[in-house]
């Protein structure tokens, strides 16, 4: 491998995509060359560095330097200044701590002291696309280690004590959803890995698929080693094109090595990868729904049991695993159960991977430990609530999570804990919301959500989460009672009760949430008055269809 | 979608829809959907590769996907219905997805939707007089770490504030 003096990292994910780092990235090569630098100075481009609203985000080692909100011209800058003449360039420079830099200068400070890498290990460090570079962090090990000197029981049983808890959102002991899929009697069995990705709020798991698509596939072939699987699928969103162009081309370079095919390391296992394309439907991210969708067919969820574990794909044992919990599974194999267990909580040991939005100064992708605060989130590692104004709400886990206020910041996030609150951990997505939002306006948009979600398979989604939106719409143009009120309860218990998936169950959730934190501004709502001044009234004797439509405030149509 | 037969050409009867499916769009179709032909489950690719033809899936499209893949033509409707991804409809060329999710609405989402809007003079889902563009909502599209954001076609464009609309939208016209 040749030496280089000098290594330049451009964030290549999505978000950074988004906010022009490919312009940069071919800025800084085309000026490395012109200052014939090539031989001295390598260009990589990684995966998500971590803060998405300071992208595009440029790091030059060996300094550890990272530079924030690069422009095509400021690239030439970093080039004359840091990589010719040795000089950072103070102006770009920025001050707070990359977590994901850490390995490079260990001046850990303040905030991001919290935080801690098993997951992300590689993330940002490493050029996803190239399998060298992920063999040469230990990559490909854990799975050698399994095939060669382990039996799948062992490997089920290590997974089992580790401790590890399904990240999708269920919180299922992955370990005994492996036992399952291992005892049931098949000659085909199937893994799949969910990214499917639609919870509003969670960009994780296409972080980690073009950060580090190599992690996933060898926790794909443990899994699929540990039940007798010997075909696994990502299903991927179908707007996620970078995402599926990166995991593709990582199975590819995978088949190139013979780590996927035939006789993976001379132990007679047999497993191969194929990437299947969503299509844009948020229910296909449940389980049997992401089944139906992958046998063809509109993606309605099934009838549970029987579980996929037992009855999957063709009706074939299947597990089916969200892309962090299979990330996890390579670290735990090379590390061990109780490596894995000195993070987090003994209920919920390990790590989260959360992505931080809405009104808060560090906007992005974070893993801390399970069991910090939310207080340690949000005004640690986020940085605070920018504009000097107040925190109102913070809903965990995404659309279908609950609301929190101030008075539960103190709780620590793991999976019991938040149960507690009326919430969910879900999906890792914190949607912080300051005092200048309406609670009432809010909860339309989420309620909107669910509406345009629900597969309209069974009543009491369908039917629900629309009369959901009109009750809370009334409540918004300030003409609701108290019986408004009590019918949005009664509906969501009965939607709680009786939807036939997850989706329609959990509407209850956000809904509850946001009725018992917030009930003193609803109440404001039912007298006529909005306290954060969003809410008006219907002015009289207008058309309500294209008031609405024109006045939607963005949620409801 | 009403469509109407014309008399039959030399080739033989040839059956249009409003959108000009003529023979050789749907011989095209018929060339995209026979690399998945025995592959039944693989019906939402096959859509998405039918799709990328014209943006859109005509009916006419639709039934040469059944025959080839060897599926009821009611569930190859059913599932060009289902996904947000597909549409029936005619779209212009460049499809615009603009999230409408609570991190994005935070962020300022509302604004964003009615500028743009404004600016190309086109109803929520409807496409502009010169084809290029159609404006769709959507869920969160999983760049809400750069919300608002908006995708056209397969870009991201993220930290948006209603100025920044006409020099996005000059690039594709
Ligand atoms: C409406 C709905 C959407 C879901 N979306 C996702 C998703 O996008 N990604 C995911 O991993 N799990 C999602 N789930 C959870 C899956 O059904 C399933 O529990 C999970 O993939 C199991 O993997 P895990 O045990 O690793 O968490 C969703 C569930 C429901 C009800
Ligand atoms: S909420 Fe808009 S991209 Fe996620």
């Amino acid at each position: 491998m040749a030496f280089y003096r000098a290594h330049v990292l451009v964030c290549g994910g999505f978000p950074c995509v988004a906010a022009g780092c490919r312009a940069v990235r071919d800025a800084i090569e085309r000026s490395v060359r012109e200052h014939g630098l090539e031989r001295e100075v390598r260009v990589v481009e990684t995966g998500c560095l971590g803060p998405c609203d300071l992208g595009p985000i440029v790091v030059v080692y060996p300094e550890g330097t990272v530079y924030a909100r690069v422009t095509v011209s400021d690239a030439r800058e970093i080039v004359d200044e840091h990589l010719l003449k040795g000089r950072a360039v103070k102006r770009l420079e920025y001050t707070g701590h990359l977590p994901s830099v850490s390995l490079a200068d260990d001046k850990r400070t303040d905030y991001f002291e919290i935080q801690e890498r098993i997951v992300l290990e590689n993330v940002g460090l490493i050029d996803p696309d190239s399998i060298e570079e992920y063999i040469g962090r230990d990559g490909y090990h854990a799975a050698g280690v399994a095939l060669t000197s382990m039996s799948p029981d062992e490997v089920i049983e290590t997974i089992k004590s580790s401790g590890l808890r399904g990240r999708g959102g269920a919180a299922f002991p992955t370990g005994v959803k492996l036992g399952f899929t291992a005892r049931a009697e098949d000659d085909q069995k199937y893994i799949i890995c969910n990214a499917d990705e639609g919870e509003p709020g969670t960009f994780k798991d296409r972080l980690i698929l073009e950060g580090d698509p190599h992690k996933v596939i060898e926790g794909m072939i443990i899994l699929g080693y540990s039940v007798g699987a010997s075909m696994g699928y990502v299903y991927i969103r179908g707007e996620y094109y970078l995402s599926i162009e990166r995991i593709e081309r990582a199975i590819e370079e995978a088949r190139k090595y013979g780590l996927l095919g035939a006789d993976i390391f001379g132990s007679g296992f047999d497993f191969d990868i194929e990437v299947k394309k969503g299509a844009g439907a948020y229910v296909c991210g449940e389980e049997t729904a992401l089944i139906e969708s992958m046998e063809g067919k509109r993606g309605e969820p099934r009838q549970k049991p029987p579980y996929p574990g037992t009855c999957g794909l063709w009706g074939k044992p299947t597990v089916v695993n969200n892309v962090e919990t299979i990330a996890n599974v390579p670290p735990i194999i090379r590390n061990g159960a109780d490596w894995f267990r000195q993070f987090g909580t003994p209920t919920s040991p390990g790590t989260k991977v959360y992505t931080l939005t809405g009104d808060v100064n560090n906007k992005g992708l974070i893993e801390v430990p399970m069991g910090i605060t939310l207080r340690e989130v949000i005004y640690g590692v986020g940085g605070g609530i920018p504009g000097g104004r107040r925190f109102k709400m913070a809903q965990t886990g995404g659309t279908a999570g609950g609301c929190l206020s101030e008075a539960h910041l103190d709780i620590p996030m793991d999976y019991e804990n938040l149960q507690e609150a009326g919430s969910a951990l879900g999906s890792g997505a914190l949607l912080i919301i300051d005092d200048s939002h309406c609670i009432v306006d809010t909860a339309c948009i989420l309620l909107h959500f669910f509406e345009h979600e629900s597969c309209g398979q069974c009543t009491p989604c369908r039917e629900g989460t629309r009369r959901l939106c009109d009750i809370f719409r009334k409540v918004g143009e300030l003409t609701a009672t108290e019986d408004h009120l009590k019918l949005a309860r009664e509906l969501a218990e009965v939607m709680q009760s009786s939807s036939l998936c997850a989706l329609g169950q959990s509407v209850a959730v956000p809904l509850f949430t946001i009725l018992d934190h917030y009930a003193d501004e609803i109440k404001a709502h039912l007298e006529g008055r909005c306290p954060a001044g969003v809410c008006r009234r219907l002015p009289t004797g207008v058309d309500e269809e294209a008031y609405v439509t024109s006045h939607a405030g963005g949620g409801i149509k | 979608m009403s469509e109407m037969r014309v008399p039959a050409g030399p080739g033989g009867p040839s059956v249009v829809c409003e959108c000009e499916c003529d023979d050789v769009f749907l011989n095209e179709v018929e060339k995209v959907a026979s690399m998945y032909r025995g592959r039944p489950e693989d019906l939402v690719q096959a859509l998405h590769d039918v799709q990328s033809l014209r943006n859109y899936l005509p009916r006419e499209a639709l039934r040469v996907v059944a025959r080839t893949l060897d599926v009821p033509e009611s569930r190859v409707h059913g599932v060009a219905t289902f996904y947000s991804m597909f549409s029936t409809r005619p779209r212009g060329r460049h499809i615009i997805r603009i999230c409408e999710s609570a991190p994005c609405h935070v962020a300022g989402a509302a604004e964003i939707i009615d500028s743009l809007l404004d600016e190309l003079g086109v109803e929520m889902g409807g496409t502009t007089s010169d084809k290029l563009f159609t404006v769709e909502t959507s869920s969160c599209l999983g760049v809400c770490g750069v919300a608002p954001a908006i995708m056209i076609d397969d870009v991201v464009y993220g930290n948006l504030c209603a100025e920044d609309l006409p020099e996005i939208l000059r690039r594709y016209r």
